[in-house]
């Protein structure tokens, strides 16, 4: 009410919706494209389509409508089982689906879309629907507040018998408030045939006690058409949950066994276009799943349960007339767990900056929660003290707080799987390969910042994979494969962290080839012994690239290290195995949230330092007759049968000077992800603990061997390790001599 | 006239912050302070420039600190519990200076400001916005931008 610009915010939601009917819309396709040509699955996206160019219509977005209304005639079609869902038709729904996002997209941000990536495909629908032709009803389309005449006019039906639907309207207080105007709708029905209309004043109260702002009338309407159910629903469209509406056909024809069902749709109070059309058999399946939506609603959510209310009025009995609902309910849902969970799952937007902020304010509370506990066992008290007992709750209390709303962060990658879908459908098109996708574990959740920062790596290993990993479809026969390639993706959660996985079924790496190229570009000697997996990791080097031909789509010489720097970003791994043959496959393991860190506490110079756990591979004394001199001021350590460079924490952060011996330290023996080892003296091991990471970088810049801070138990600020950072830039001495340094600090 | 005349000098009245480092006296705007806080042991920062004390935690923020007496190449001693940080705002961000003693605040028409004398290559004449005398002794103005550390110095 108090927002300034109301149109603006509707538009917001309305593409927001739009990428929700854009998901709803990919994932039907891909159920179809694995065999499920179910009709609900079908509608699922002719509903999706549709929905989207009823709101289009609404804001005038012409583009839009006219794309969505071809797309959707096709859909239709399929629906209606006059046009078979072939894999090249699901192809090429998948296709429009990407250019309808695509004009979504261009329409929000108010670029206009490029119409030669549009119109090959619109022709190609076209060509789809060649007996259908519906071209006027594209001009028909009026883009104002109520879209009137909307597709979906079945012009094959006879004019012979039109059947008389008796519709009782009563608008409700809230659609005279949101600006709508019944007599719209009553000439925008009347123009779907001969419409009588009656208005009952009965609610109508004294000219005394009247209130200017309520709504008291209520019109009985027989409408005679040759036009659909849904014609007539959509008419109704824009004010579905501010009246009553109970449209019932009066005419004995083809649909006189339907119950008074698709009413309740429209008393239900849901936002989507009320399409429920009977013929197809799905009114029931609407209704049903959108009643389960409705009933937790009204006892739970307070704004929407008084929507509702209002929205049904008086006239709510009517909801539990029929006593084929609860069956409806649970034969709809059963066989389809994965089209239901988007309807069924009530959701809120919030603004992401909210959620940053409850993620910052619980960092704070651990931390608090840390140093209370510390400050209570400094008291003394004893452990069964009602302090101590009440700490313990808190406890317990905060890591679930920090677990829910590290949740709330958390989202499924599935909409990133559907990028993926699309970059593999692009790419295999442009080079010509046959390319199938194969998603598993979409419903892992990731948090949200490493779902947005995976999508560019990810989206290179896919290219990679078409390009490169699959062969082409000769190679592929000659070697006993089918023509199309495989590339398949899955997410999984394996011991606190989420493991995403890239493979494709192609020839593997050559490692040969592999050898050969890093030869010739110097990244390794010639003749030097490789194993095959030291030869895989040769692909992350930066500067190669296997590709024979530079096609546009990799071989920019940019390859696989930028991927694994991303990954290595975000505290993640990422590795290849490869059969000859049989196909490659890169594995990446990430952390679960970039906020919270499991991590080593160590001290080393008197400071307390926070090395990441998942870098250190094991810890160990050092003796003296396991350190061997290299070179004036370096030594390695000899561990079992290798040797591995020694470093000292301290000496390397610049806090002290190497010290005279080193005999009884604690040495952490760490690994980067191309193996590189490192023995790293520390003083002491603190603890082993979960970590909250606070950035450095805002408020003072990039600290060479330093990824973060964090605060500790007692207040103190505490420094995380960067251990490749630290590696790379490690001077190595660990032998007393002259400073060679000026200290800081 | 008078009206025009009486309006400048109202609004161009500058509310400063005073403080010592070491034996001088130095002032800063005092819309750029946020708060003023004890001494807090810093948590150094590896490779940082020596006026970089480290880092404290500011209620859950990581802090840095600019010791002004390094960084103003004013000899003092050590520091020590009697010491206090400024926590200011300067470039969009938080920084905590550490000063000897917070003394005052004054209200010093922006009239009776003078800028520094061009004379000697003094090491801290950089940072001194400009001059001006109260109760006789002379105030500086610091520059805080001049202050911070320099980003591209850190990073290297």
């Amino acid at each position: 009410m108090t927002t300034p610009d109301p149109m603006a915010e509707i538009r917001a939601s309305f593409f927001i919706e739009c990428d929700e009917l854009l998901e709803a819309l990919q994932d039907g396709l891909v159920q179809i494209d694995s065999g499920a040509t179910d009709d609900e699955t079908v509608n699922v996206c002719f509903r999706a389509v549709h929905s989207i160019k009823g709101g289009a219509g609404a804001f005038g977005l012409d583009e839009l409508v006219r794309f969505a209304h071809r797309y959707e005639t096709v859909l239709d079609e399929v629906r209606s089982h006059r046009l078979e869902p072939t894999r090249d038709a699901v192809l090429l729904f998948m296709r429009a689906a990407d250019i309808l996002s695509d004009i979504v997209r261009n329409c929000r941000d108010g670029t206009t879309t490029d119409p030669d990536a549009v119109e090959p495909t619109l022709r190609e629908l076209e060509a789809l629907t060649a007996g259908v032709d519906e071209e006027e009803e594209i001009t028909d389309f009026q883009p104002t507040g109520l879209s009137l005449d909307l597709g979906l006019t079945d012009v094959t039906a006879g004019p012979a018998a039109d059947p008389v639907f008796e519709i009782t309207f009563r608008p409700e207080r809230e659609l005279f408030q949101s600006g709508n105007e019944p007599l719209f709708l009553l000439s925008a029905l009347s123009a779907l045939g001969s419409l009588e209309t009656t208005c009952d004043t009965s609610a109508l109260p004294p000219l005394e006690e009247l209130d200017a702002e309520s709504a008291g009338l209520a019109w009985t309407l027989r409408l005679t058409t040759n036009r659909s159910r849904s014609d007539i629903e959509e008419v109704f469209e824009f004010v579905d949950g501010l009246c009553v509406l109970e449209i019932v056909e009066a005419a004995p024809a083809s649909e006189s066994t339907l119950p008074p069902l698709p009413g309740l749709a429209d008393l239900s109070g849901a936002t989507e276009s009320a399409d429920t059309e009977a013929v197809e058999g799905d009114s029931t399946d609407t209704v049903a799943s959108r009643l389960t939506l409705t009933m937790p609603d009204a006892q739970d959510g307070p704004d929407r349960s008084d929507g509702v209310a209002a929205a049904s009025g008086p006239r709510v009995p009517v909801l539990s007339a029929d006593p084929s609902e609860p069956k409806d309910g649970s034969t709809a849902t059963a066989p389809r767990p994965s089209a239901q969970g988007t309807v069924t799952r009530a959701t809120v937007r919030v603004d992401l900056e909210r959620i940053e902020r409850l993620v910052n304010l619980v960092g704070e509370l651990v931390i608090n929660q840390a140093m209370l506990s510390q400050s209570v066992a400094e008291a003394g008290l004893p452990a069964n003290s009602p302090v101590a007992q009440g700490l313990e709750e808190f406890m317990q209390l905060t890591r679930d707080i920090q677990d829910s709303v590290m949740m709330i962060r958390a989202q499924p990658v599935k909409s990133l799987f559907q990028r993926m879908a699309r970059i593999v459908r692009e790419s295999s098109a442009s080079i010509g390969k046959r390319v199938r996708l194969v998603t598993d574990g979409e419903a892992t959740e990731v948090d949200k910042t490493v779902i947005e920062r995976l999508a560019d790596p990810l989206t290179h290993m896919i290219r990679n994979a078409v390009d490169h990993g699959l062969e082409d479809a000769e190679t592929r026969e000659a070697a006993g494969k089918p023509p199309e390639g495989c590339v398949q993706l899955s997410a999984a959660h394996r011991s606190g962290r989420v493991i995403i996985e890239v493979s494709d079924d192609g020839g593997g790496i050559d490692r040969k080839k592999v050898r050969a190229i890093a030869e010739e570009k110097g990244l390794v000697p010639p003749g030097q012994p490789l194993s095959d997996s030291d030869i895989d990791a040769l692909l992350f080097l930066p500067g190669f690239s296997t590709a024979r031909k530079v096609s546009n789509l990799s071989g920019r010489g940019v390859g696989m290290d930028v991927v694994r720097k991303a990954i290595q970003d975000l505290g993640g791994r990422v590795s290849i195995t490869s059969t000859p043959g049989k196909g490659t496959s890169f594995s990446i393991s990430l952390p679960l949230t970039l906020a919270i860190l499991d991590g080593m506490v160590v001290e080393a110079a008197e400071e307390t330092l926070v090395v990441p756990l998942g870098s250190i591979v094991e810890t160990l004394m050092v003796r003296n007759e396991d350190m061997q001199a290299v070179g004036p001021d370096t030594q390695v350590l000899r561990i079992r049968d290798s040797f591995v460079p020694l470093m000292d924490l301290g000496v390397e952060l610049g806090f002290r000077e190497p010290l005279e011996t080193y005999s009884g330290s604690v040495v952490l023996l760490i690994t980067l992800e191309d193996g590189t080892r490192s023995a790293m003296i520390v003083d002491a091991i603190h603890e082993q603990r979960q970590v909250v990471i606070k950035g450095l970088q805002d408020s003072y810049g990039h600290i060479p061997g330093i990824a973060a801070a964090t605060i500790l138990g007692d207040g103190q600020v505490a420094l995380i390790l960067d251990p490749l950072d630290l590696m790379t830039n490690a001077t190595g001495r660990t032998r007393a001599g002259e400073p060679r340094l000026t200290l800081a600090g | 006239m008078t009206e025009l005349t009486a309006v400048q000098g109202e609004s161009s009245d500058c509310e400063l912050l005073s403080f010592r480092v070491g034996e001088q006296e130095y002032s800063v705007d005092i819309m750029s302070v946020r708060e003023i806080r004890g001494w807090t042991r810093p948590t150094p920062l590896p490779h940082s420039a020596d006026y970089v004390r480290g880092v404290i935690n500011l209620r859950g923020t990581v802090l840095p600190i600019v010791d002004l007496s390094r960084r103003l190449g004013i000899p003092v001693g050590e520091a020590s519990e009697r010491n206090v940080i400024i926590v200011a705002h300067i470039r969009h961000q938080a920084v905590g200076l550490l000063v000897d003693a917070v003394s005052d605040i004054l209200a010093i028409p922006e009239s009776d400001m003078q800028p520094p004398p061009e004379m000697a290559a003094d090491s801290e004449r950089g940072f001194v916005q400009s001059l001006t005398i109260v109760d006789g002794r002379m105030l500086r103005i610091l520059d805080l931008e001049a202050v911070l550390p320099d980003q591209a110095e850190t990073a290297a």
